[in-house]
């Protein structure tokens, strides 16, 4: 089994794009609702990746 | 009573609907939607849960072994037992040939052992799906 090295961002990214493409596929009826809500779910984890990265930036000083 | 309880028997569908799709896609990832014949949705679970399962293998994430002790220890190595069982055959398949890895330090690791109990979240996720198609609360 190869080994992989990511960095957190890289896991992160992979993190939220996988799990937003199945919140999408499930949750939504019509294909065009699934690709929109999978897609603003992506954009939330990365807001939330990207702030929270910020937050704790800052609070380490 | 008995006409609540005929009710009950009424509004819950027999097993026989959909416990097959569930079991499959217990035990391979999409396999539930493709036996209600949903291949597209059933294709793009199994290919997310397959890829966040060996991702998890590559970054050499943990599986883990249930351990009780404090309550904060119980969920967690318990919820993730459960969550690396969800996968189903992967699992099963990545324990018996001998890829599961050692608990080691290491943020690569650690995001290893997110990844694959992830994929089997996801996977519960897929299967309440199936359940739901097969139920015909959903399309």
């Amino acid at each position: 089994m190869p080994k992989m090295n990511l960095s957190h961002f890289e896991a992160a990214l992979l993190f939220a794009l996988f799990s937003s493409v199945v919140l999408g596929v499930i949750t939504k009826r019509t294909d065009a609702e699934r690709l929109r809500y999978g897609i603003r779910c992506f954009v939330y984890f990365m807001a939330a990746l990207i702030g929270l990265g910020w937050l704790m930036h800052f609070g380490h000083g | 009573m008995a006409t609540t309880s005929g009710k009950a028997a009424e509004l819950t569908p027999p097993a026989s609907k959909w416990a097959p799709p569930v079991l499959l896609g217990w035990l391979i990832p999409g396999g539930g939607h493709f036996l209600l014949k949903r291949t597209g949705r059933g294709s793009l679970l199994l290919v997310t849960v397959l890829s966040m399962f060996l991702l998890g293998l590559m970054m050499r994430g943990a599986m883990f072994q249930p351990q009780t002790g404090d309550i904060l220890t119980t969920i967690i190595y318990c919820g993730g037992f459960l969550g690396d069982l969800a996968s189903g055959l992967l699992y099963l398949l990545a324990t018996w040939l001998g890829y599961a890895q050692p608990d080691v330090a290491g943020h690569v690791h650690d995001y290893g052992t997110k990844f694959l109990v992830a994929a089997g979240l996801i996977n519960v996720l897929a299967m309440v799906d199936a359940y739901e198609i097969a139920t015909g609360k959903k399309d």
